[in-house]
């Protein structure tokens, strides 16, 4: 048996932006082990419930992470509204639907981009992040935030998109499709990308059901499970099919999420089709006044929501289980086995966000 | 050391950010806004950094990370606080694991607020520290000489 040695990675290191330490166990380039210790970005922010007013506090809940924010507070303000009862308008629903799947967009191309940045593809990451910008552009015309937007509100929407808005929204999708699809080809059908994609870091079906992989991970690996198939908000009324691949590898956890992509940008079309008139939002009276637990699919898998009142203004307990939390274990088991050289790579590949697990 | 001052390198850490501000810094270095036209490089070695920009509140375990990045730069260096939590504590600020802003543990020399602070924010942030930087470094040259 070769030596075994243990090299520490991170929490400052230049793959990811997060902090994150693992403690990588290697008998010569291999690794054999790796022990994670989290804690860097811990903030308590699900204790501040008990001292802010509900409706205060979604944008504490936006605030859980900047990649993902709209999703929190669209989770956290749906959880709250079934406890009240609260039926939210249609048009919210929809506005809602059509922003969270903005998000994804953002977010996934946000992801190739840090995956080519990983692979040392400088311009591939520059051009995934150009295009990006785009659809940040859209969130600031449309919400006037580019990152944090802030417009969920307990009881729907605080601003409307006109149909104006709305077209230009469309148009600027059918540029983003046009120009992603040599992106597209290149992460996919360029042979150095595959060299280090393909192969790697494979978990299988029943590995990742096991681990308790979620989103693009676990559909990477072949099964057909996601959270929008539930329909909350407008999906319900959405023609939507989970998008899988079979192989489990990082690249088809890639092929998975430039797939999402086209498909975020086919449900956004569908949405502004069928978005009805109406209001954005209706009044909330009094308070909070017993439990409930709320999934959605986040772009990076499915997050759970908890949250407990007691018919105060304040909140008892928000609770909140990110897919990253459940993507670190499979994680784990794709890091055996794999070079030292491939770690930063396939950390990548579960799209880490630390700022959510830690919260 | 001036031609230095041309060409800062940057690194950055996230204290405990909501990662809003982490990807507007690398928005920053990307082609809508590119930083590197005032000869800018991002990079991961705190070994080789003059510019630190920290992002988020400090909390109780990275406070040592941010300390000891900040003891591993080379003098003179500056420090560019992003986004209101990295100045203050912002919305955080309450929360039992927040000690403050970044100035609770290393000095802060430039502040730039918002939340998250846009990339133009953050541009004219690492500008005023390249003034900053600059000044720390005639000192640094003057006392050197004495």
């Amino acid at each position: 048996m070769a030596k075994r040695s243990i090299v520490p990675f991170g929490p400052q290191h230049p793959v990811l932006p997060e902090p994150v330490h693992l403690d990588l166990v290697l008998e010569d380039e291999v690794v054999v082990g790796a022990v994670p210790s989290i804690g860097f970005v811990h903030r308590g922010l699900e204790k501040l419930v008990e001292t802010k007013d509900f409706k205060e506090y979604v944008y504490i809940a936006e605030r859980v992470c900047g990649i993902c924010s709209f999703g929190h507070g669209m989770g956290y303000c749906q959880s709250v509204e079934h406890i009240m009862g609260v039926e939210v308008p249609r048009r919210a629903a929809y506005l809602r639907t059509i922003w969270m799947e903005m998000s994804r967009i953002h977010s996934h191309l946000l992801w190739l981009g840090l995956l080519a940045d990983a692979m040392g593809f400088e311009s591939l990451f520059m051009q995934s992040w150009r295009l990006r910008e785009k659809i940040l552009d859209m969130f600031d015309a449309t919400t006037g935030g580019r990152i944090i937007f802030s417009v969920n509100c307990v009881g729907g929407v605080l601003k409307d998109m006109d149909s104006g808005m709305l077209a230009r929204l469309v148009d600027t999708l059918n540029d983003i499709e046009r120009e992603l699809r040599p992106l597209a080809d290149t992460f996919l059908q360029d042979y150095t990308v595959g060299t280090r994609l393909v192969g790697l870091g494979v978990l299988k079906a029943e590995d990742a059901t096991l681990a308790g992989a979620v989103g693009p991970m676990l559909r990477a690996s072949g099964v057909a499970y996601d959270a929008r198939m539930l329909g909350y908000a407008a999906y319900g009324d959405l023609d939507f099919a989970p998008v899988t691949a079979e192989a489990g590898d990082s690249y088809a956890r890639c092929e998975v999420r430039i797939r999402e992509i086209y498909q975020s940008i086919g449900l956004i079309r569908q949405a502004v089709q069928k978005i009805p008139e109406g209001p954005i939002a209706v009044p909330v009276k009094g308070n909070p006044n017993g439990e409930h637990f709320m999934r959605i699919e986040q772009p990076r898998g499915e997050a759970v929501y908890y949250v407990k009142g007691s018919g105060s203004k304040f909140i008892d307990r928000f609770r909140l289980r990110t897919p990253t939390t459940s993507n670190i274990p499979p994680m784990l088991d794709m890091l055996k086995g794999c070079q030292l050289a491939d770690v930063p790579l396939l950390i990548l590949t579960i799209d880490p966000c630390i700022s959510c697990t830690e919260r | 050391m001036a031609k230095l001052a041309k060409s800062p390198w940057l690194l950055h850490y996230d204290g405990s950010s909501c990662n809003g501000c982490d990807i507007e810094v690398l928005a920053c270095t990307t082609p809508m806004y590119d930083i590197e036209r005032f000869g800018i490089i991002n990079t991961g070695d705190p070994f080789q950094a003059d510019i630190l920009l920290i992002t988020g509140g400090i909390n109780h375990q990275s406070e040592s990370v941010v300390k000891q990045i900040y003891s591993q730069m080379p003098n003179p260096k500056v420090v560019v606080a992003v986004g209101i939590c990295a100045c203050t504590g912002g919305v955080f600020k309450e929360c039992y694991n927040i000690k403050g802003g970044a100035d609770t543990v290393i000095p802060v020399d430039v502040y730039v607020p918002g939340c998250a602070a846009r990339p133009q924010a953050i541009i004219d942030g690492v500008v005023k520290a390249l003034e900053i930087l600059q000044k720390k470094r005639e000192d640094f040259e003057a006392q050197r000489r004495k």
